[in-house]
């Protein structure tokens, strides 16, 4: 399929969070057209993007993904209404963090890939893919993972000790 | 522990071709919490969902994860097999790996190996669904139809017939639609009007419809069986009360030289008119950019004629809300106008064969309010230009369609069909005149539709020219078309007195605009998207919206017709119930957690969130909590990802869960 071997041949994971009414149904619609894309992205259906909490991304990251991809409805076509705009806001203020913090933002792609764009959606998945593959493995957050669980119990002393003056 | 059992589906060969199914289910058997897993052809099918129901049975399994198909084709259907069988359906999840995974992928190794990963994160999610009860609401038992064209028309009576209320909302000042502007229609030739103004008399007179033209919809609101609705009735001028359509102010108006756009702008009307002389209603309307009295404050002959004293130069747009429990959107089509590039729409203009510049170049609807009897000719085929009989006419298919360099790649489905009846009707007019028709291919599917074609060269002596037309331009008084026909591969050149333009079919202006109001989908050119191409082609993915005619698609009249009565039935369908099962996706609040500090209030676009006062024995106010009203719910979860306390949380998409799916990757 692809004419140029790509520097590094590794594998990514892509982990896509996808909005049910839109995107998820765009994939739907790439699938039923039969056309032909990595098999690296793993789809989770949301019901909106506006479900999409920050943490999701932080989370995948943590659990190995190489590449994010959160897509949902074009501005003004959400089933919510308004839901993609309060996850577009979101992300635009969360992008600027995971800069802070030192994630390279080529791993995380936003797009907006409506029900009846099945090509779109080959073209973001396919360009993720690719281009986190070029990148090579994103190993910062798979070190903090071993640290530090999610679930927010407070195991370093320091933080016990913070919480036990409050 | 939970029992979870696992059902992989080969669909025919769909899935099992790239997905080795007999791998997945034994990987995905050694997984915690899953105590039987199997593979089987056809899961939907009736003895696969036997098994199922078998399998939960006599396994005693406390969750189920199907793997087969999108679960926009077939949650429903497992779930209510799950349910059969005496667990909550929403103890069962889908797994796609068809639509996501055998479809998109070619090599079997790494298909397996995916569709093992969406299994696995399927079983981990299923593990923290809850048990969600079943949540009913009531039906509103009327119905809103969004267009009064044919469509329109069609599903408004079919269901008043049904013995329910219709609204029927039309943006012109008269129903009818584009096919009240036809001449006669193919194959039969009978006349459009005569078939179709009695169906507007129908609407106009039947007791449970209420019609609103010169109306449009301002806002939807509501989920399905539970739809408010706004309609703004713009500012007629005229009290439709007190009018008789006596029609004594349209002739008294002084303005006349108004194009009427009802006739192709071929016509001219007053300032105050109804579009056509069989309008319904027959209440005029005035047009305020060109009326003498709003533009200067004088004249005001209209009041002074009216003998009812109907006419009002107060009137105001007024809103009507409407409670509605279904919505049937017939909204039609337009015509492409190469001219120009239409207004924010995402297809470029043409500029080419002159339409716009060379007055006897003009398109199929103007061409065919010069053959309709009503039309501004009274039924004789003139040229705009000099009022002359053409003797030469040169008809081109295929403007705009199937012409992806212009951007639009799709057949508009009947201009081969009205081109083959233009030829007709022309030489039923013009005795000594010679028809010709440029065209790509002849796509003549449907009844009687190619013995309609052939008549038209066979009988109606119309010359048939098999390609495109390089060139158009003006000679004099003359059109020269030249072309080539690549059947016998000769240049043609043809001096034509007109040129009839068959350009494609688009969604009406402003179609984007109405469906981001209903929250319904559309494509790249904003035709409406059906919920399943083949198997629901008249729903909508939004529950308790349905779509009829050419909003969802160039279509002629008899599918057209078709389609509104099977949107009509599926209303009837809905109505039949007097409560309607919802989804339990709603958010609820945590309120132990809750701080009140209602930042989930501002983001709900529903208003579903209330203030809720926590008060303890002594009635004193502890704290003020958010409330989600699951009547108003609907479901998006935004609430939860904006709650700082993380107390809000949507069953069906909990924490919990998507943490689960994302940890099994």
């Amino acid at each position: 399929m692809h004419t140029e071997k790509p520097k590094n041949s590794f594998e990514p994971k892509i982990i896509a969070f996808v909005c049910t009414w839109c995107t998820y149904a765009g994939a739907d619609l790439a699938g039923t057209s039969r056309m032909q894309y990595p098999s690296n992205v793993r789809v989770l259906k949301f019901p909106c993007t506006g479900r999409i909490d920050p943490v999701f991304i932080l989370k995948a990251f943590q659990q190995g993904a190489d590449g994010v991809l959160v897509s949902g409805c074009h501005p003004g076509d959400c089933h919510y209404i308004a839901g993609n705009f309060h996850a577009r806001r979101r992300f635009a203020a969360f992008r600027k963090l995971l800069e802070f913090i030192g994630v390279d933002l080529n791993r995380l792609q936003f797009s907006w890939v409506s029900a009846a764009e099945g090509g779109k959606w080959v073209e973001v998945v396919t360009d993720l893919t690719e281009r986190v593959r070029s990148m090579g493995p994103m190993v910062e957050f798979k070190e903090l993972a071993m640290e530090e669980q999610w679930s927010g119990t407070i195991d370093t002393p320091e933080l016990k000790e913070a919480y036990n003056q409050i | 522990m939970s029992r979870i059992g696992v059902f992989i589906c080969h669909c025919g060969e769909n899935i099992s071709r790239t997905v080795d199914v007999a791998r997945v289910a034994a990987e995905v058997g050694k997984l915690p919490g899953v105590a039987f897993s199997t593979d089987y052809k056809y899961m939907c099918s009736d003895p696969g969902q036997t098994l199922l129901k078998k399998t939960i049975q006599d396994q005693k399994l406390s969750h189920v994860v199907v793997a087969a198909c999108s679960p926009r084709m077939h949650e429903r259907t497992f779930r209510k097999a799950v349910e059969a069988a005496g667990l909550n359906p929403f103890l069962c999840e889908m797994a796609n790996i068809r639509e996501h995974c055998s479809w998109v992928h070619e090599n079997i190794e790494e298909a397996t190996v995916k569709a093992t990963e969406i299994v696995g994160m399927m079983v981990e999610r299923v593990k923290k669904n809850r048990v969600l009860p079943t949540i009913t609401v009531p039906v509103t038992k009327r119905s809103l139809v969004i267009g009064g064209g044919i469509a329109g028309i069609q599903a408004a009576l079919d269901i008043a017939d049904g013995g329910h209320e219709v609204i029927l909302v039309e943006r012109e000042p008269s129903i009818g639609g584009h096919m009240a502007q036809l001449s006669e229609t193919f194959p039969t030739l009978d006349c459009s009007q005569c078939i179709m103004t009695p169906k507007m008399v129908d609407v106009a007179n039947h007791p449970k419809i209420t019609l609103y033209t010169y109306s449009e919809i301002e806002l939807v609101e509501g989920y399905i069986g539970n739809f408010q609705i706004t309609i703004r009735k713009k500012a007629r001028s005229v009290d439709e009360d007190k009018c008789t359509g006596c029609g004594v102010c349209m002739t008294k108006c002084p303005i006349k030289k108004i194009p009427n756009k009802f006739d192709c702008n071929l016509g001219m009307r007053p300032a105050i008119y109804v579009p056509f002389p069989q309008a319904v209603p027959n209440t005029p309307v005035i047009d305020r950019d060109n009326c003498t009295k709003f533009k200067t404050g004088k004249c005001g002959l209209c009041q002074k004629v009216c003998g009812p004293g109907a006419v009002d130069y107060e009137q105001e747009d007024t809103l009507i809300v409407e409670p509605v429990g279904a919505i049937v959107v017939a909204t039609g089509f337009d015509l492409y106008t190469i001219a120009e590039k239409p207004k924010g729409s995402p297809i470029k203009g043409y500029g080419e064969f002159g339409h716009g510049k060379i007055p006897d170049v003009i398109d199929g609807m103007t061409f065919e309010r010069l053959a309709s009897a009503s039309g501004p000719t009274g039924g004789k085929i003139l040229r705009p230009s000099d009022g002359k009989e053409p003797k030469q006419i040169v008809f081109i298919q295929c403007i705009g369609s199937r012409a992806r360099e212009k951007g639009i790649s799709y057949c508009s489905k009947v201009c081969c069909m009205y081109t083959a009846k233009h030829t007709m009707l022309y030489h039923h007019k013009v005795h000594d005149g010679q028809a010709y028709v440029f065209f790509m291919d002849a796509r003549t599917p449907g009844k009687s539709y190619d013995e309609f074609w052939r008549r038209s060269i066979e009988e109606e002596e119309a010359v048939y020219i098999r390609g495109m037309v390089s060139r158009l331009y003006q000679k004099g008084k003359k059109i020269v078309v030249m072309g080539s026909d690549i059947a016998v591969g000769v240049q043609v050149e043809i001096e034509a007195d007109m040129v009839v333009l068959a350009t494609a079919i688009q969604p009406q202006a402003g179609a984007d605009t109405l469906a981001q109001k209903l929250g319904i989908s559309y494509d790249k050119y904003n035709f409406y998207s059906e919920a399943h191409a083949k198997l629901r082609p008249v729903e909508c993915a939004t529950a308790g919206i349905y779509l009829a005619g050419a909003c969802q698609g160039p279509k002629d009249i008899p599918d057209t017709v078709s389609q509104a009565s099977a949107a009509a039935a599926k209303v009837m369908a809905l109505f039949s119930k007097d409560k309607l099962e919802r989804e339990p996706i709603v958010a609820r609040v945590k309120e132990s957690a809750c701080v009140g500090c209602f930042a989930c209030k501002k983001v709900c676009a529903y208003g579903a969130i209330e203030e809720k006062e926590i008060r303890d024995r002594q009635g004193n106010l502890v704290k003020v909590v958010a409330y989600v009203n699951p009547g108003v719910c609907s479901g998006c979860g935004t609430c939860q990802a904006t709650c700082p306390s993380k107390c809000v949380e949507l069953d069906g998409y909990t924490d919990e869960q998507i943490v689960a799916m994302i940890e099994a990757l």
